[in-house]
């Protein structure tokens, strides 16, 4: 009893210092991310004075408002400033949009997340079953075929592929909405409570701007989802050659079990484990992929967001949209690795 | 389970093909695909780009305006009458009585001192417009004063034209404020600037409803405005940053006006019989700044010879067909005292000969700072192709957002190509602008375009000067035609185009009318049937 | 032929140059067997020959304006049509090949010796050198690489050099992992050890003999990359960063066509299509070559 408590305590011992250094990581990382963020908007030469008065602003204009912005200060002092209101939570205002940067981060963060997750959807569920049919016929037709898809997902330029699809799919065929997030007329029937379209319109019962939605989100979230597809299957095809080779297998063939059986079931059960990891990377991924794509069909996210401030020098946009990219970033390795650890038993 | 998952494909598939077509906007609400990612405010003390201007155009009354029928002449709005002193430093306004804001608050004498006094006291970039008749912060409330509800007094600091005067207060930046609500919401002595950033308190058309930065704004018809209620309920504007995208969702109905289609869009819905387009004359004008530290630019052969060097026809047919018309002087057609002088035409020989003149035979390398939006980009890329003519090599750099005028206010370029808008409807706007420069040092305190393009011009800056003074309008329009014959000739300014702004409205739109700025494109009279 | 051959595949091989020559045949011969990598080989070798033939392949003058003849649809004098200023399609496309080359070799060129070196240095030095490189790696990686490369491009001005340099700056982080996962795998094996116990100097062990041994995994992720590097520069160009005008860089060729999509198709169309061949080259290459190369 008495050692199973202190085997107990002693893994929790472990896990409380994996977690703490795990913890200073991504403190570090996290500040130098921010460190660098400060120092390349910083040396843009682009006058962020200007963002503020316009440009036919009269000099003591310009100068009262380089002064409240505080540009007058050495950058240490600037940094340090900026430092120390990002840990009360203060990321500050924006000069484009003239609103606190959290509050439009909340505002555009859903879209961009809208779209990513849709993206991935669409990725996962068409690239595992590919990656399969391409380990189970390694070598033959469906393998190249499948190899042709994934490599095809990493040559095409995604804002080309957008607006081949809008002149496709929106102005010839009119198969799907166009540019933005929902059509002008439903653009006032939905009031944002999650920020997520869908899940608003849905909560709220407005099928109609649902499906409005929808049909504006599915061709942008295809194009993403053409990258996730291709990073998805080539993984599930090399992991489940692995597993196709192990004893287990091998043993189950042999005790006769379908061939169906011994591929979804058990193959690809134990390919799940590296496969989240695979599958959380690519998702990080299409949200920081996404500023092209939301270039191309005009939609409000995170991407569009970021690239905007920057071409303005709006620090406190560039910076805070930087932190929440990060935040997701690091944020999502440190999940997939957790998770590798609690379902690897080798890793227990 | 099988039949319910086919069903749903069933629906969606069915909702994906009908939904693009059905869109059809409400009778009573006009929807407008606009590129409005220029808002920075819609405070009218506050607000100086085009978008953010045009929003306060419809929200707030000033107490002058211009009457577009009849050549832009002044006529009183909220001011009944008006008279001004023989020394022409005293003005006195009648108000109209019995004018309402949308909060209810009856307009008064006194808002007009309070929008006044905050204008100039909070000094954002409009603020000047009123500042310069000698208003600070410190003075604004002995100069403005309400005699009583309905009489205001105004003293300027020098007899300025009336003109001048009367034009900038039809510009934003004097639009009237309803002072209650304007105190009800100030924090630390704002005068309530942060709230009017994104709400309205005006007596106008409409009131802000909804304005959401860089995606949309929406306005809600005043139906008890003093010029009687709006033709059109409810006006939704939409940031829609692509042309392409503005004409197809025109094309479809999902829009009734789009307002930044290009030349080839317009070409291709020209032939819509759905579609008619609406123009108006803008004030702005399309130049190049040569900057006279180049030594090579400063030479006055040098900057005439790129005069002769631009082929102003070809660019006008093939770019900008439409959007843009030849214009090259620097005051825009509309204004008092405009001239329609076209001195140069596209002559690479006499170009040549004039380069030769200067010591420059063989053309010289020069590069030029363009934003990366159309249709600079390609009336650059012509101007490139232009001046290989005459063996002047352009390098063009592209830069985007506020790249390019950063580094034009640091006077660090060759050339720039832009835009230049005027601040309200008087000459002076431009002619101060293009014409004045005090003093020509690096730490100047009026930073024109003639500063910009280092131009030193003592001469010129007193002539100038002295034309706001001129009392009689007459005299005032001759003393502006002669100023712009001379900087035709010497000033390092390539004068190319005057924007034409063009909307492109769904038939059964009718009454938009566009003004020669912002500050008069009015929603109100924009009815559907 | 066949003494050729029979020189390349013994199974003796008589020097060092010849067991190396032979360990090259036999990976072309299983490189040859597969049709994809071909085809990528195919692809890659063809836009060199265009890049250097440019001047013969073109039909036009790839600069030359004719605002008269603008927006032309594809047709026998302009077989991929003109684009806004009147300029051949097909010709800028073809002299385009060479700003993508360019591109790709400048890169190339600075992003796999950075990467290489610092992924070296770090794995055989380790402590707390490898410990700050990696947090830097690290603050590199969870940056948005286009919005990273943009910011770049925006700092140091917009242009094909500066584009170059930017891409170089945000790609070098996952050559560095690669190299140094190799570098750990390497410093413990017995030859490192003989290596040093002779008296080799730190970093004489990392550059004559760590460098040599990580360069196949490094080559073949090179050539997997440069899809990714040609994409990230269309995308430079497309947001207008990119080369200046009216260098016809195929990124940007098709932001010009933007406005005209729905009307003049083929001013963005074929640019598109030309960055996917030469990007699928590249990678259906890189792919071929991981098989043979990086049996790992």
């Amino acid at each position: 009893m008495a050692s199973l408590r202190e085997k107990w305590a002693g893994r929790s011992v472990r896990w409380g210092r994996i977690a703490g250094r795990e913890l200073s990581t991504v403190a570090i990382t996290m500040f130098g991310l921010l460190l660098v963020t400060f120092l390349i908007a910083r040396v843009i030469p682009i006058d962020p004075v200007l963002a503020v008065v316009g440009d036919n602003a009269r000099p003591d204009v310009y100068e009262k408002a380089r002064l409240d912005l505080g540009l007058d200060k050495p950058l240490w002092q600037q940094f340090a400033i900026y430092i120390g209101k990002v840990f009360s939570g203060d990321l500050g205002t924006s000069v484009l949009t003239a609103q606190l940067v959290t509050e439009d981060i909340k505002r555009v963060f859903p879209a961009t997340l809208e779209l990513a997750t849709l993206g991935t959807l669409i990725g996962v569920s068409l690239g595992i079953p590919l990656g399969v049919l391409a380990a189970v016929n390694q070598g033959r037709w469906p393998d190249q075929i499948a190899r042709v898809i994934g490599l095809f997902g990493y040559s095409i330029p995604v804002f080309w592929l957008g607006l081949m699809g809008l002149l496709l799919f929106y102005a010839k065929l009119g198969w799907v909405g166009g540019p933005g997030r929902i059509g002008v007329a439903w653009q006032d029937f939905v009031t944002p409570v999650t920020g997520v379209l869908l899940i608003d319109a849905a909560m709220q019962g407005e099928w109609e701007a649902f499906w409005d939605g929808f049909s504006h989100l599915i061709l942008p979230s295809a194009v993403l989802g053409l990258f996730s597809l291709a990073y998805v299957s080539r993984m599930t095809r090399s992991f489940m050659i692995t597993e196709l080779q192990q004893q287990y297998v091998i043993a189950a063939r042999v005790k006769g079990m379908s061939e169906a059986r011994v591929i979804w079931h058990h193959a690809l059960r134990n390919a799940v484990v590296p496969l989240v990891t695979v599958i959380a990377l690519s998702y990080a991924h299409l949200l920081e992929g996404s500023v092209l794509t939301e270039t191309i069909f005009a939609w409000p996210g995170l991407g569009r967001y970021i690239t905007n401030a920057l071409l303005n020098a709006d620090m406190n946009a560039v910076l805070g949209g930087t932190l929440v990219i990060g935040a997701v970033f690091i944020g999502v390795n440190l999940l997939s690795d957790i998770f590798a650890r609690l379902a690897d038993p080798r890793a227990r | 389970m099988r039949h319910v998952a086919k069903l749903l494909a069933a629906s969606a598939f069915a909702a994906l093909m009908t939904t693009p077509v059905l869109a059809q906007t409400p009778k009573d609400t006009i929807v407008m695909a606009k590129q409005i990612d220029d808002i920075i405010s819609l405070d009218p003390a506050e607000a100086f780009e085009f978008s953010g201007v045009e929003v306060g155009a419809n929200v707030y009354d000033k107490l002058m305006g211009v009457d577009l029928k009849n050549n832009n002449a002044l006529v009183g709005e909220l001011a009944q009458s008006w008279t001004v002193s023989p020394d022409n430093l005293t003005y006195t306004f009648k108000l109209r009585p019995g004018v309402k804001f949308h909060s209810g608050n009856p307009l008064t004498a006194a808002d007009v001192v309070y929008s006044f006094q905050r204008a100039v006291t909070l000094n954002k970039s409009p603020g000047f417009i009123l500042a310069q008749f000698g208003f600070t912060k410190d003075n604004v409330l002995e100069k403005v004063k309400a005699t009583d509800d309905t009489t205001l007094v105004v003293t300027v600091s020098k007899p300025y034209a009336p003109t001048f005067f009367l034009n900038c207060l039809t510009s934003g930046v004097a639009s009237i404020v309803d002072s209650k609500l304007v105190k009800a919401n100030e924090k630390d002595g704002d005068f309530g600037n942060a709230w009017l950033k994104l709400n309205s308190a005006g007596s106008g058309a409409y009131k802000v409803r909804a304005y959401r930065p860089n995606e949309q704004y929406a306005l809600e018809a005043n139906e008890a405005w003093y010029k009687g209620a709006p033709k059109n309920k409810r006006v939704i504007v939409r940031h829609v940053a692509e042309p392409a995208s503005q004409r197809l969702l025109l094309e479809k109905g999902d829009v009734d006006i789009a307002r930044n289609l290009s030349k080839d869009q317009l070409a291709a819905v020209k032939t819509n019989a759905n579609i008619e387009i609406v123009q108006g004359d803008k004030g702005y004008i399309l130049y190049l700044g040569l900057n006279q530290k180049n030594p090579n630019l400063a030479k006055p052969e040098v900057r005439e010879a790129l005069k002769y060097l631009v082929d102003y026809d070809s660019i006008e047919r093939n770019i900008v067909e439409g959007t843009y018309k030849g214009h090259e002087s620097f005051l825009p057609k509309g204004f008092l005292g405009a001239i329609d002088d076209k001195p140069y035409k596209f002559d690479p020989a006499k170009a040549k000969e004039l380069l030769a003149k200067a010591g420059l035979p063989n053309g010289f390398t020069v590069t030029m700072d363009t934003r990366s939006v159309n249709p600079i980009t390609d009336i650059a890329q012509a101007i490139q192709s232009n001046w290989a003519q005459a063996g002047v090599k352009l390098e063009l750099i592209p830069g985007d957002g506020k790249q390019t005028l950063t580094k034009y206010r640091a006077r660090t370029h060759d050339i720039y190509i832009g835009q230049w808008g005027p601040d309200y409807l008087d000459p002076h706007t431009n002619a101060e602008t293009f014409a004045i420069n005090e003093d020509n040092g690096e730490e100047a305190k009026s930073k024109t375009l003639a500063w910009r393009n280092a131009w030193d011009i003592p001469a010129m800056t007193k002539i100038t000067q002295a034309a706001v003074l001129e009392t009689s309008a007459d005299k005032r329009k001759a003393e502006y035609e002669g100023l712009q014959r001379e900087h035709q000739k010497v000033s390092p300014f390539v004068i190319m185009f005057q924007q034409i702004e063009v909307s492109a409205d769904r038939k059964g739109v009718s009454g938009w009318a566009i003004g020669p700025s912002s500050d008069t494109n009015f929603y109100a009279p924009i009815a559907k049937n | 032929m066949s003494s050729w051959t029979d020189y390349l595949i013994t199974d003796s091989p008589a020097s060092r140059r010849q067991a190396r020559l032979g360990q090259f045949y036999r990976q072309w011969l299983a490189f040859r067997r597969n049709p994809l990598a071909v085809i990528g080989l195919v692809i890659v070798v063809a836009l060199l020959l265009i890049a250097a033939f440019a001047p013969l392949i073109a039909t036009h003058n790839p600069l030359t304006q004719n605002l008269d003849g603008r927006l032309l649809p594809p047709s026998a004098a302009h077989w991929f049509g003109t684009d806004s200023l009147g300029r051949d399609i097909y010709s800028r496309i073809v002299y385009g090949a060479r700003v993508t080359l360019v591109i790709v070799l400048l890169v190339v060129v600075t992003v796999g010796p950075l990467g290489l070196l610092i992924g070296a240095a770090s794995g055989y030095l380790g402590g707390w050198v490898d410990r700050v490189l990696m947090r830097i790696t690290d603050v590199f990686l969870a940056f948005p690489r286009l919005v990273l490369a943009l910011a770049f491009v925006a700092a140091l001005g917009p242009g094909l050099e500066n584009a170059v340099i930017a891409i170089a700056f945000t790609a070098w982080p996952p050559y560095a992992r690669v190299a140094r996962a190799e570098t750990l795998i390497i410093r413990n094996q017995d030859y490192i050890s003989a290596v040093r116990l002779q008296g080799a100097s730190q970093w004489r062990v990392v550059l004559r003999h760590v460098v040599p041994m990580c360069l196949p995994s490094l080559i073949v992720r090179t050539t997997l990359d440069m899809a990714g590097i040609i994409l990230t520069a269309a995308g430079l160009g497309f947001l207008g960063l990119g080369a200046q005008p009216p260098i016809p860089e195929w990124g940007a060729m098709i932001s010009t066509g933007r406005e005209q999509i729905f009307d003049q198709w083929w001013v963005a169309t074929f640019p598109g299509i030309a960055i996917c061949i030469v990007a699928l080259g590249f990678n259906l290459l890189g792919d071929g070559l991981r098989d043979v190369m990086d049996a790992r």
